[in-house]
């Protein structure tokens, strides 16, 4: 979400008396809230000057609750123990902590990449054969 | 004849750039490796590809060889350039990276493996009749050789670790009496530190220079010197300048002699590549060999100002089986070369200083030349080592290149962090210095009574 996109949607909601707005975009989720001013006495006091309301805005990237899987090592990724096996873990699949969801293969050596979490395989990020290096993102799993 | 494809530099900051950059010209793709804290580092900017190798630590990157070996086969490097220092003068990477069908750009391992055991290396060098100081013949096993040995040479005594080197793992012995004591905590020492507690004794010669001769060696046994460097300007043995020639190198008897000398010492370990021959010269110029550095080093351009030599180019040329270009009588030294290593630190104390460069200005000039992967904004990280600027300027003779220094030292602009450029300024400053007339005790001379660091 771009901050012209919020720029937008805050100017949208002062233009109407929308109190809550929530949008969710490419993954992004966005949350924007005209909050009541409490008065001294207790009675909550709507103000019309939209100066004075606070407009409080939530951004929740989905990606933030999902746990990246990124490679521990240099090499190359495999989806399947040989050219001929089943992939180890398709999107959709559950895992548990320990899976071995791919090979990172490096100087000939096949080095199992196990998960990390209980979670269900939202996304994988890397294609079969393709090189990796330390840290890279291979996985987003939705914990569970 | 065609070099390589592409070459990997399995190294960091300002070596690193200097490699690439040495590539470049010579049509080569480059790859760089970097610790995942240095993704904003220059060397990768000005690489074809990049490749995340590890955490900060250098154990987990700089220093992983599988990791950096995996990197090398996933981009289909051709060879691999180690630079200075990390694994520079390891063996078994040396030996790894043939193995994996990958040249390695330096000596061979054996070339490493006789470099890094300093007492081989000096018993070596003895047999085929290269000077050496007076010391033990070899290692030394036992508290008792060592009082034997050094009765025999007499006191004041040096103990050196075989596996040390670059100064470190030294004890200076005065007297008998506290010799035992000194070859068992040397030999503890040397065991933590290299991992080995190999040990030899040599005279202590107390004022000293540090002469050094650049020699280059193709694989069919030519070896050609490029001069001599003077590196006596040291702080706890870290070199903080380097001049060429050097100041004690006024006839042409003394700079033949040191030149031929030094590709004795190649010749004598079939040394392939490029590398330094390391001599201690006494006030009385008597030339002694004290180790040889098996890699490329950092104040190689202080030889390239005087030689107008690419070492690095040479380096990769004679890595690929090229043949020595240079004949003996066609290398010519023409002016005098200063190199001021400028580091991360506090100039008083020393203490390193890392952080973000808020401002950067370089000298420049004719006759400068700087190497350094600083740039504005850049943040230093913690985990390296506090080299990050060297300083080189070339002038018609040493006059000029000390004043040319100074006015470069004026110019150098570098805020945000502490560096040592304060402490540059006050050694060109200094009549010691300006004379030529110093040794290695000289930088001890000019801090004075200022604390040492922790």
């Amino acid at each position: 979400m771009e901050l012209e996109d919020l720029k937008g949607l805050i100017e949208l909601l002062k233009e109407t008396d929308i109190t809550e707005l929530q949008i969710e975009k490419d993954g992004s989720k966005v949350k924007i809230k005209r909050e009541k001013i409490i008065s001294p006495i207790g009675m909550p006091v709507q103000k019309s000057s939209l100066s004075e309301d606070k407009l409080v805005a939530e951004v929740e990237d989905e990606t933030q609750r999902l746990v990246t899987i990124t490679s521990p090592i240099v090499g190359t990724f495999y989806r399947a123990p040989s050219p001929e096996a089943q992939v180890f873990v398709e999107v959709g699949q559950r895992v548990t902590k320990g899976t071995v969801l791919c090979i990172v293969e490096a100087m000939k050596l096949m080095n199992e990449i196990e998960s990390d979490v209980d979670g269900i395989i939202v996304k994988i990020l890397v294609e079969n054969g393709q090189p990796v290096e330390y840290g890279e993102p291979l996985f987003l799993i939705e914990p569970l | 004849m065609k070099l390589f494809e592409k070459i990997l530099i399995a190294n960091r900051g300002e070596i690193a750039v200097r490699i690439i950059r040495a590539c470049k010209e010579l049509g080569i793709k480059t790859v760089a490796v970097y610790s995942d804290i240095e993704k904003d580092a220059l060397h990768i900017r000005l690489a074809d590809e990049s490749v995340c190798i590890g955490p900060a630590h250098v154990s987990q990157s700089y220093l992983n060889i599988p990791a950096i070996l995996s990197a090398a086969e996933i981009t289909d490097s051709d060879a691999i350039h180690p630079g200075y220092g990390f694994l520079a003068e390891n063996y078994h990477f040396a030996e790894a990276c043939i193995t994996s069908g990958i040249t390695f750009i330096g000596p061979t391992p054996e070339n490493i493996r006789l470099g890094g055991d300093k007492a081989k290396a000096r018993q070596t060098m003895k047999r085929k009749g290269v000077p050496v100081v007076s010391g033990s013949d070899g290692p030394v096993a036992t508290e008792e050789i060592a009082v034997k040995v050094a009765k025999k040479i007499g006191f004041p005594i040096v103990i050196k670790a075989s596996a040390g080197g670059g100064g470190h793992g030294m004890k200076i012995v005065k007297e008998e009496k506290d010799l035992e004591q000194a070859f068992y905590v040397a030999q503890r020492e040397a065991l933590t530190a290299f991992g080995n507690s190999e040990l030899y004794i040599e005279e202590y010669i107390p004022e000293l220079r540090h002469v050094e001769v650049q020699i280059m060696a193709d694989n069919k046994g030519n070896v050609v010197h490029l001069g001599e460097r003077d590196c006596s300007i040291q702080r706890r043995h870290q070199k903080l300048i380097e001049e060429s020639p050097s100041p004690i190198s006024t006839t042409e008897k003394f700079k033949k002699r040191i030149g031929e000398l030094g590709v004795k010492a190649a010749r004598a370990i079939k040394y392939r590549n490029v590398g330094t021959v390391e001599f201690i010269v006494d006030p009385k110029s008597n030339m002694y060999f004290i180790e040889m550095n098996t890699r490329v080093q950092v104040e190689h351009p202080v030889t390239e100002a005087v030689t107008g030599i690419d070492i690095i180019k040479e380096q990769i040329k004679l890595a690929a089986g090229c043949p020595l270009e240079y004949k003996q009588s066609k290398i010519k030294l023409s002016g005098h070369a200063i190199e001021c290593r400028i580091n991360a630190e506090d100039s008083e104390r020393f203490v390193p200083s890392p952080g973000r460069i808020t401002f950067l200005s370089l000298p420049g000039g004719k006759g400068v030349r700087i190497d350094t992967a600083l740039y504005s904004g850049y943040v230093i990280p913690s985990h390296y080592d506090s080299l990050i600027a060297k300083l080189i300027v070339h002038g018609a003779d040493r006059t000029e290149a000390i004043i040319k220094m100074r006015r470069a030292l004026d110019e150098f602009i570098i805020e945000g962090i502490h560096t040592t450029i304060p402490f540059h300024k006050k050694v060109i400053a200094n009549p010691e210095f300006i004379t030529g007339n110093y040794n290695t005790n000289f930088v001890e001379k000019i801090n004075g009574n200022i604390q040492k660091t922790v």
